[in-house]
């Protein structure tokens, strides 16, 4: 199961502190994001923060759910922060970038509306990098144990002696 | 108690796979004293070791070797490497089974009789018939301890069957119930009771539901008869100048060749590996592949008429709570070509888990309009349909040389188009399943189009006419008198109804012939 991300022990003032705007709903520093509000914070290793940010806004445009917070997201797509896929995943978000652009934003997290971005991905959804972080996602995001619960699905029950004596058949509306 | 034989022994009959098929069959040869080496690419795993999570029982126990896909079907596109979610297993892919266990219709054995000509579909009558299979089905029916046959009581319905049960009543169908399930409904039985847990798709950790790994290779095993070797791949069927088989060529655990000696080969691969298996068993003598004279070996794949429907309400079902195939409604199993189709198909209730349900339901999809069913997870209830589809002779499965397995073996390529009259079904299925939950106030309806196939049938097909197929009546191969085919890919037809049950009386009747012969001294 992968770990939750947790703040690294910065207030919220430290964070906006040593942070730099990046737009949409971030806070980008050096080496690291973090939720306005220091719900969460994650360190960057590879990747631009700015570039980490606007992955995990384009997993929530991809898969948008209101009522999951984003650090699942950020856990969705923080294994493409290594070595070994940085330049792939700089060069995509560098690709959505220069589309906001000619769309007349400064960059892909400026844009306000998850409509307008929405636009952006797909024109660019045959690109071999959008399904790659599409199809990252499908596991990456639905089979997190931690968002089962917000969508009501309640995993494993064999340890708990299935359902025969815990609403198998409880439907009472019908 | 397990008999080990030695690879010199040819006194041996040795079965190629454990799931329905073969591990049946190894099973009840060895009841009657027949000796048997049960080959099985995949490792045991146990009711104790099944995992309720659905991607890590994935990981635990499908066949995920390479393959290959072409055609114009879905799958092709959206699940290019996995053409069917099968497994390896010892027990095969019923541990992974629903457990729906039913008969075929009579007429369904004579297909090509009852439907006449359907243009591009290599229709055939089935060389045996419903009164000859009646009393192979309840020694398979007893076996599996399927429900509401015998004195086996029904299933109790869970909430994703009373929101089906509600709709289908409503609509005027009146034949609908929690089916006949090789599951344990009592506890007066060998096997525990279902414990409505869910997860029946990841192996039941109760063991209430049937499995030959469970079942049928451990019983086989007591006999002293049975020797059952996981981590075995058979790469090859070694024949003689005669043209009979002499034994096999198998990857051991350790990834070295070994060859066991034989007196008859089984082969129970599932309908790709099958094929694809006599394909690269091809000899100077042999050169199309071994019991190919008829050019028949992979083609006419049938994967059944699929799709299922999932319907959002605006309340709680919770589907995922107890069985996963927790009913069914049959009245449209009949023949009736004023639907605009020949052939039937059931409607059965199924549920995913969220995971799976991400990956299914609407492969490739992505945003809010996806989004939206899955926040509505909770409240979703939902069906599969399965259908008989049309044989075809260029659905077939060949031998991909450019693609190797880890073994350096041609993989198999699943070749697959729609026939006109499986789409043709596929929409009125649809309909009718979207027509179910509209009768209970769903909100929103999902035509959700097939998952990679879990029934894979016909590739080796049964013919009286040694030109039509591979098999004779007895599963025996029209050109090598001592290879046999002992699973799905015997199939000539497909008829409506989930196969299982048909497999396993097919596995149960061969044993029974071969015992025979071979006590006879015919073979
Ligand atoms: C999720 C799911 C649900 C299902 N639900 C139902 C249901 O409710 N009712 C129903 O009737 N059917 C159901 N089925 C289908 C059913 O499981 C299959 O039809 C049946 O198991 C097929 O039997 P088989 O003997 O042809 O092959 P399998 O059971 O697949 O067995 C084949 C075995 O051969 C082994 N093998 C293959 N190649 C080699 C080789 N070269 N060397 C050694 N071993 C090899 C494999 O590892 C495997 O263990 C379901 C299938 C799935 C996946
Ligand atoms: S629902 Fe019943 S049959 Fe299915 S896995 Fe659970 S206990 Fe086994």
């Amino acid at each position: 199961m992968p770990e939750k991300v947790r703040p690294k022990g910065l207030t919220r003032r430290q964070l906006l502190s040593r942070s730099t705007a990046a737009g949409g709903s971030f806070v980008v520093g050096a080496g690291f994001l973090a939720a306005p509000n220091g719900a969460w914070a994650m360190e960057t290793a590879a990747l631009k923060p700015e570039t980490m940010a606007a992955l995990v806004q384009m997993a929530r445009d991809i898969y948008p759910h209101d009522q999951v917070g984003d650090e699942y997201y950020v856990i969705a797509v923080k294994g493409y922060d290594t070595a070994d896929a940085a330049e792939g995943i700089e060069a995509g978000i560098a690709k959505l970038n220069a589309a906001a652009q000619a769309a007349g934003h400064d960059s892909y997290l400026s844009m306000g509306w998850e409509r307008d971005r929405v636009d952006i991905l797909r024109a660019m959804e045959d690109d071999p990098f959008f399904q790659q972080i599409r199809g990252g996602l499908v596991t990456g995001l639905y089979n997190q144990k931690a968002v089962w619960p917000i969508f009501g699905y309640e995993g494993a029950s064999f340890e708990q002696g299935g359902y025969i004596d815990r609403g198998f058949n409880d439907i009472n509306w019908l | 108690m397990t008999a080990p034989f030695d690879l010199s022994d040819d006194s041996v009959v040795v079965v190629i796979g454990t799931g329905a098929g073969g591990g049946v069959l190894a099973n009840e040869l060895a009841q009657k004293g027949v000796s048997v080496v049960a080959l099985e690419a995949g490792g045991r795993h146990l009711p104790e070791d099944f995992i309720n999570d659905e991607w890590d029982s994935f990981g635990q126990l499908a066949w995920t070797d390479p393959r290959t896909t072409s055609g114009d079907w879905r799958v092709a596109r959206d699940f290019s490497g996995l053409p069917a979610w099968i497994v390896k297993s010892v027990g095969g892919t019923t541990q992974h089974w629903a457990g729906a266990s039913l008969r075929f219709q009579e007429h369904e054995w004579k297909a090509a009789t009852t439907y006449g000509n359907v243009e591009g579909a290599t229709l055939l009558d089935w060389p045996i018939d419903a009164a000859e299979m009646d009393p192979w089905y309840t020694l398979a029916e007893d076996k599996l301890g399927v429900t509401r046959t015998g004195d086996r009581p029904g299933l109790p319905g869970n909430n994703n069957y009373l929101v089906f049960e509600k709709g289908a009543k409503a609509l005027g169908y009146r034949d609908v119930h929690t089916g006949r399930m090789a599951i344990n409904s009592d506890d007066k039985r060998d096997r525990l009771m279902c414990q409505q847990t869910g997860f029946c798709f990841q192996g039941c950790k109760w063991g209430a539901k049937w499995s030959a790994g469970y079942v049928d290779v451990p019983a086989g095993e007591a006999t002293g008869n049975l020797e059952v070797r996981p981590h075995s791949h058979v790469a090859r069927i070694l024949h003689n100048e005669a043209g009979k088989v002499t034994g096999v060529e198998y990857f051991d655990a350790d990834g070295n060749l070994q060859m066991q000696k034989a007196r008859i080969v089984c082969v129970a691969g599932n309908s790709f590996e099958s094929p694809r298996l006599l394909l690269n068993s091809a000899s100077s003598m042999f050169p199309n592949g071994l019991a190919n004279s008829s050019d028949q070996v992979g083609r006419n794949y049938m994967r059944h008429m699929t799709g299922s429907v999932y319907a959002v309400f605006d309340k709680p079902v919770k589907m995922w709570r107890g069985t996963t195939m927790a009913g069914i409604i049959t009245d449209e199993a009949r023949h009736d070509p004023s639907r605009g189709f020949v052939g039937g198909y059931e409607m059965e209730t199924l549920s995913l888990g969220l995971p799976f349900m991400a990956a299914f339901l609407d492969p490739g999809a992505w945003g809010r309009e996806f989004t939206t069913a899955l926040d509505a997870y909770e409240n979703m209830a939902g069906m599969w349909l399965v259908g008989e589809d049309m044989p075809q002779a260029t659905n077939r499965v060949t031998l991909n040389t450019d693609v190797e397995d880890q073994h350096g073996l041609p993989v198999a390529n699943v070749h697959f188009d729609d026939h006109p009259n499986d789409i043709a079904m596929r929409n009125h299925a649809y309909q009718q399943g979207v027509a179910v939950y509209d009768a209970v106030g769903a909100t929103r309806t999902f035509p959700t189009p097939p998952y990679p196939s879990t029934h894979n049938l016909g590739t080796n097909r049964m013919s009286e006419n040694p030109e039509d197929g591979v098999v004779n009546k007895w599963g025996q191969t029209h050109d090598v008198e001592n290879l046999f085919v002992s699973d799905g890919s015997q199939f000539t037809t497909g008829a409506a109804e989930n196969p299982t049950l048909t497999i396993v009386a097919l596995a149960i009747r061969q044993a029974d012939h071969i015992a025979r012969e071979m006590g006879a001294g015919n073979i």
